[in-house]
């Protein structure tokens, strides 16, 4: 199969962040980055889904949207396995999946490409937004589906399921299909010695993001309040009473 | 000027984020010069019954679209159908649920429409040509304000960050057909099977009683469930440890890449409070940590603490909880 799996790169979110000088961003000096949590996900079921099928025609192009430093991440990517990388250069990411969607669409229907799969991941773990899949496949005109969780495929259909809250869903679709990925479906496999060093020799194409125009923008980013936490009740289970009391007067939750 | 709310329905019945976006798009269009809250309705034959409870929360009119293939959501009917909608009527607002449906559905609109979308929302501002809304960026670690300029601002909203508040209005139903013939979709949702032990869904209960890798066991869970129990309103969530570990389904985790919670009060037990976790549910209300030191993350975000054995302090504090909702 001929699969496409976009990425993102976000900053660790171990880090502590800090707001930029312009107060619309966070301060990116001294942030570690790295792919997207979910988008990992999406390359490890590219590459076992390349690997079950076993020896036939296959390709895993990844593609990333970014500064200079995205090609980092698709590097990572090709030494986890994929084949070949695409950078759609770009300043600085959009806040808004529309923007981001239009120039994946762009590049991801441009003639002579016949995808089987487009991957990504459930949302990024920096803007939160999980709009640029469904955007991108609204785009492309193609079949979508959302946060899988389970995913099989048989003679150009799949079965997903996606965790809803309290139920499990099936969805049945038809190939080619933009999917994006929960977690849990396929842990990420850690680049071999080997992979390294084969990543070195695959080829990663740059090229300028067509980005769309957005319509959303950020006018203010602020750090969230500091908890005032940290107030112990009491040791063992003679604090329990007073505990008790504490959430029903006081914090008033019972 | 009107405002639309999408409603959403599980197994026939609305679920709690319908009134939420309808109590949304009544606020907006209320801010918004006034105007009437139109919500859309789509699902099996007999659903447009549900058309009052709608009209409860301030819905002016209620767009009923009913087919028998329409019983369960099916992604390209439900976004086509909403999207034609959204075009038939100038709107200044659309609202979506942020639930697991909607965050689907939403981008699907958006992106046919091509309308900006704020997804994700906890809290919103509307004028008569900008809409703010704040949206949790970087696992919650800082607050997007988000600005979209002009005509439908589309917006999917954080389940249980806008109450359902009544506003009761003389609601008239208006009937509509799907916008997607639902035999020509390309995606079909074929079943809907209800996970066992999901009482109470984690993003809806007001108390989430949490165990981490302190348990030493799956077996001891147990001290976990009997003290949701003895809440009676509370979900049983856990870390990404346990998940990992098989104590619990997946589904339970909670952090970041599991479900973001905030709820009324979060009780932590032997979760030592890894920043995954953290990122999950550091937005709720209130949150009581149990674990025997003193010196982990989670005793420093907790607003109230007990430091010890958790195996004896979460039995006597279930015993405790019984009794005060005994006498409530």
């Amino acid at each position: 199969m001929k699969i496409a799996v976009c990425l993102k790169r976000v900053p660790d979110t171990e880090s502590r962040f800090t707001i930029a000088p312009d107060r619309v961003s966070v301060d990116t000096a001294g942030l570690k980055f790295d792919m997207s949590d979910f988008d990992g996900y999406a390359l490890e079921l590219a590459l076992r889904l390349n690997e079950q099928q076993g020896g036939g025609p296959g390709e895993i192009v990844v593609l990333s949207l970014g500064p200079e430093g995205t090609q980092e991440t698709l590097r990572k990517a090709l030494s986890m396995g994929a084949d070949r990388g695409i950078h759609l250069a770009c300043e600085v990411v959009p806040f808004d999946g529309l923007a981001i969607a239009e120039a994946l669409a762009a590049e991801l229907g441009a003639g002579g490409q016949n995808y089987d799969l487009i991957l990504m991941g459930r949302n990024a773990t920096d803007t939160g937004n999980a709009t640029v899949g469904p955007m991108t496949a609204a785009i492309l005109g193609w079949p979508c589906v959302t946060a899988v969780s389970w995913l099989e495929l048989k003679e150009g259909k799949g079965t997903a399921h996606r965790e809803l809250e309290g139920f499990t869903e099936t969805v049945e679709f038809r190939l080619p299909a933009l999917l994006t990925i929960d977690e849990g479906i396929a842990r990420p496999r850690l680049p071999s010695l080997k992979g390294i060093m084969a990543a070195k020799k695959k080829p990663v194409d740059s090229r300028p993001a067509a980005l769309g125009e957005p319509r959303v923008t950020v006018q203010a980013m602020e750090l969230p309040p500091e908890r005032t936490g940290g107030r112990i009740v009491g040791e063992g289970p003679e604090a329990v009473p007073e505990l008790a009391r504490l959430l029903r007067d006081e914090a008033k939750v019972l | 000027m009107n405002c639309l709310a999408v409603a959403e329905l599980r197994n026939g019945a609305l679920r709690k984020v319908s009134f939420e976006v309808v109590t949304a798009a009544r606020r907006a269009a209320n801010a918004a010069g006034g105007g009437e809250v139109h919500a859309l309705l789509i699902g099996g034959p007999g659903i447009g019954g549900r058309a009052t409870e709608l009209g409860r929360y301030g819905a002016d009119v209620v767009a009923v679209v009913e087919h028998p293939a329409l019983e369960r959501y099916n992604p390209e009917v439900f976004a086509a159908t909403a999207a034609a909608y959204l075009r038939a009527h100038p709107f200044r607002c659309g609202f979506f649920p942020a639930s697991a449906q909607g965050r689907d559905l939403a981008p699907r609109v958006a992106g046919a429409l091509r309308l900006g979308l704020a997804a994700d929302v906890v809290d919103f501002e509307v004028s008569a040509d900008v809409l703010l809304a704040r949206h949790p960026v970087y696992i919650g670690k800082a607050m997007a304000t988000l600005r979209l300029a002009g005509s439908p601002a589309l917006v999917s909203l954080r389940p249980g960050a806008i109450g359902p508040v009544e506003a009761p209005a003389a609601m008239r139903v208006e009937r509509t057909e799907p916008a997607l013939d639902p035999g020509a979709a390309r995606v079909a949702v074929t079943d809907l099977a209800e996970r066992a032990a999901a009482k109470l869904d984690l993003g809806e209960a007001p108390i989430i009683v949490s165990g981490g890798r302190g348990l030493k066991a799956a077996a001891n869970f147990r001290l976990v469930e009997e003290l949701a129990a003895a809440f009676g309103n509370a979900a049983v969530g856990a870390t990404r440890a346990v998940t990992d570990d098989g104590w619990r389904p997946a589904t339970d985790q909670i952090g970041q890449t599991g479900r973001l919670v905030s709820p009324q009060l979060y009780v932590a037990v032997g979760i030592s409070g890894a920043i995954q976790h953290l990122a999950g549910m550091r937005t709720s209300k209130v949150i009581v940590a149990i674990n025997r030191d003193k010196d982990a993350p989670i005793m420093k975000l907790a607003d109230y603490a007990i430091v010890g054995d958790l195996f004896e302090i979460v039995p006597r504090l279930t015993e405790e909880i019984r009794k005060v909702r005994a006498g409530q």
